[in-house]
């Protein structure tokens, strides 16, 4: 376990300590006094490695990251889970814009809001099943071109849900799975996508992951069950197959 | 929205058989990835609408039995309504989709490399015999520091204090473009890494993953980052020499990939880390680079994940404003910048993208070393020009526009047997290329076409060596940039002052 206290430090260092730590064994780490620095968690591996934030980290949070832990006990920002591959992002707070964007493996759990485009393009790939829980409500360019994993939208303590609304909600969706707990008029944003409700199969499949959720931020699981959910999916894992036509 | 099957296109080619000559071996029916030739019972009969001229059929046919002619019944010559146009209008009216063809550019515009000579030493000064003097040329692609900080050791020797930055070090000024495994087949692929590898150069794995087959030739593999980051982990940017971020293609500016879903079979899914059968779409920007400062940030997410250890090369096509565009590249911290100008070929593309948008790699090769120089951050990075590179001469004349090095992708794929019929779209490429079909792809030897496309880079790196011999310069460093050993021809005063050379006679 090390500490490293990161008040005026540049990224380049604090990550350089952090990938020194790694090599030479160290599974935990606290970090103080983050203000901004970006890529913490960039490109590290290790399935056992946690690593704890205290302030708000900068940019691509876990980028290309493979397997490690990170807990944000604040606010975070952009590119959180940039193309991550493995591993688990907490965020107790807000997270910026563009969150899991080619996103392969992994969690992200987010407690509060997220920015626009969440989920753009990620993907899914055999075992690896890449999921984002969102505890508020969420921008536009929501889930574009969504090619795998699953999107859990919450919306908790969102009285009516129409933050939930996103424009180009899920356009060019061709892959994976969001749940929501709202059934919203989807057709205005997506010609891509479906509506359904979400059966025993889905609820069976989230329970694993909304446990671990409501325990990573100490909330209720209850709370979370109190509406119904409801599940949107692709129409076709080949949206764009006859747009064309060959000279 | 089809409602009949007639169509009014007529073929566009005849594939003739000589019945007389033919022995029936059934050869051509074999070879046709089209499925142009069947057997009749007695003879075989073609279905010329399927022939798209890819020359498979008449290299194989033992009897020289087949000529593939282009159909004399043709639409009316009309200057203006021209053939291509008016087929065009018939297939979007019938399908109702966008045209789209494989390679780059099929229209008539000027190729100023055409229109650019060398210099020669006469008298003044002298000649170089390459053949019997050392010709360096050896390029380092790479961020150059602009000054090096040196210390005193012990011992009283001057050490180098400055951490050097990485570089990749080609033999020749070559590289291999950037073609995907899914636009082109892991066998083509294999041509060219066995290639890369004995030329001491780079072949680039494109937006597609890097087959396992591939890994162990990681010195000569450049891995790219594009939008849909298909196949892109941390290990991927490690297994390489060097990592490309995509951000355009010569081809076609501006607008994304569809790999369609029936391409994305079990082994291309490992690679690109996608499910089997869904198109693999790469949107049209990187959603996490909307600004140059969000380019910064890529590079150096890019430059974290390999601890600083790979040179980041930044792709792009050139477009108008080129100049002030790959200056903010080289500030965002790009180690190398990537040109692709508008004949630069591509598996597939909108013919209204391909055949309209995009500048000529020349001019545009001209601009930017002009600005960079002028900014005084021409060392900041390397740039490589690519946009059909067709020749040794046109390699030699990018590089004295100021590139340091040159890419060659439908070259390599000529060397494999290409006859650029267009239509590496389809998947039905008879040459084993751009086709993902087990009976095609087996047919390309990597072993065979390695070795060739060897000889070829080598015998065009023997004629830049002869005219670097010519023009009494010993090192392509020496050419590189130097505008003044380049002339124009037919070229007006605009085109001249644009690539920065004078006119022939001056």
């Amino acid at each position: 376990m090390i500490t490293i206290d990161a008040a005026g430090m540049h990224y380049k260092e604090l990550n350089r300590l952090i990938r020194e730590g790694i090599a030479n064994g160290v599974k935990k780490f606290f970090l103080e006094n983050v203000n901004g620095q970006y890529y913490i968690g960039d490109g590290i591996k290790g399935d056992d490695v946690v690593i704890n934030i205290n302030g708000i980290p900068g940019n691509d949070l876990g980028a290309f990251m493979d397997g490690p832990t990170l807990i944000v006990n604040n606010n975070a920002q952009d590119n959180i889970g940039n193309t991550m591959n493995a591993g688990k992002i907490i965020i107790k707070g807000d997270a910026g814009d563009v969150v899991g964007y080619g996103m392969r493996g992994g969690r992200i759990y987010i407690l509060g809001n997220a920015g626009y485009r969440v989920g753009i393009h990620m993907k899914g790939y055999n075992e690896q099943l890449p999921v984002i829980i969102i505890g508020g409500k969420i921008g536009s360019f929501f889930a574009e071109y969504m090619a795998g994993g699953v999107i859990v939208l919450l919306g908790l303590g969102l009285e009516d849900y129409d933050e939930l609304d996103s424009d180009y909600f899920a356009s060019g969706m061709h892959g994976g799975t969001i749940y929501l707990r709202k059934k919203i008029d989807f057709s205005k944003y997506s010609k891509e996508a479906e509506l359904y409700e979400a059966d025993e199969k889905d609820m069976d499949f989230l329970k694993k992951y909304l446990t671990d959720y409501a325990d990573s931020f100490n909330i209720q699981a209850e709370e979370i069950y109190k509406k119904p959910f409801y599940k949107i999916v692709p129409s076709s894992a080949r949206p764009y197959a006859h747009l064309y036509t060959s000279a | 929205m089809t409602k009949s099957s007639f169509s009014n296109i007529q073929s566009e080619y005849l594939a003739i058989i000589d019945h007389n000559k033919c022995v029936r071996c059934k050869r051509c029916i074999q070879n046709c990835g089209w499925g142009t030739y069947s057997f009749g019972g007695d003879k075989i009969i073609a279905d010329h609408s399927k022939c798209v001229a890819c020359g498979r059929c008449y290299t194989y046919c033992p009897e020289g039995a087949i000529s593939i002619i282009k159909n004399p019944t043709r639409i009316r010559e009309n200057a203006n309504w021209q053939e291509n146009l008016v087929k065009n209008i018939w297939r979007q009216s019938e399908t109702g989709g966008i045209v789209i063809s494989g390679m780059g550019t099929t229209f008539k515009y000027k190729k100023y490399f055409d229109h650019i000579l060398l210099d020669a030493c006469q008298v003044t000064n002298p000649s170089i015999d390459p053949l019997r003097e050392p010709m360096e040329l050896r390029t380092f692609l790479g961020k150059k520091l602009s000054k090096l900080d040196m210390e005193i050791d012990e011992k009283g020797e001057p050490v180098l204090k400055t951490k050097m930055p990485p570089q990749i070090e080609l033999q020749t000024p070559f590289v291999f473009g950037a073609m995907s495994y899914g636009s082109i087949s892991l066998n083509a692929q294999k041509a060219l890494a066995l290639a890369a590898r004995a030329l001491g150069i780079v072949m680039n794995t494109g937006e597609g993953g890097l087959h396992d087959d591939l890994v162990p030739f990681g010195k000569n593999v450049i891995v790219q980052v594009a939008s849909g980051r298909f196949g892109v982990h941390r290990d991927y940017l490690n297994s390489g020499i060097a990592v490309e971020i995509k951000i355009g293609q010569g081809a076609k500016p501006g607008i994304g990939g569809h790999l369609p879903g029936e391409k994305i079979g079990v082994d291309i899914s490992k690679t690109r880390m996608i499910p089997v059968g869904t198109d693999a779409i790469s949107p049209a920007p990187h959603h996490d680079i909307y600004s140059i400062e969000d380019l910064r940030q890529l590079i150096y997410a890019v430059k974290e994940a390999t601890d600083y250890e790979k040179p980041v090369s930044v792709k792009v096509a050139a477009v108008h404003n080129i100049a002030a565009i790959v200056s903010g590249i080289v500030r965002a911290g790009a180690d190398i910048v990537y040109i692709d100008g508008y004949t630069g070929g591509t598996g597939a593309a909108p013919n209204i993208v391909r055949d309209h948008v995009g500048i000529p790699i020349e001019l545009a090769l001209a601009q930017v070393d002009e600005r960079l120089r002028e900014e005084g951050i021409r060392n900041e990075a390397s740039i490589i020009a690519a946009g059909s590179i067709r020749s040794s001469a046109d390699a030699v004349k990018a590089i004295a526009l100021g590139a340091d090095a040159v890419a060659i992708g439908t070259a390599a794929l000529i060397v494999m047997g290409c006859h650029v019929c267009g239509k590496c779209n389809t998947g039905n490429c008879s040459w084993g290329i751009t086709t993902q079909r087990p009976e095609l792809v087996r047919r390309l030897d990597p072993e065979v076409y390695g070795e060739r496309l060897y000889n070829l880079i080598s015998a065009w790196s023997h004629e830049i060596q002869e005219v670097l011999g010519a023009m009494g310069v010993n090192s392509i460093e020496s050419l590189r940039g130097s505008r003044e050993r380049l002339r124009g021809i037919e070229l007006t005063d605009a085109e001249l002052k644009a690539l920065g050379i004078k006119h022939a006679g001056l």
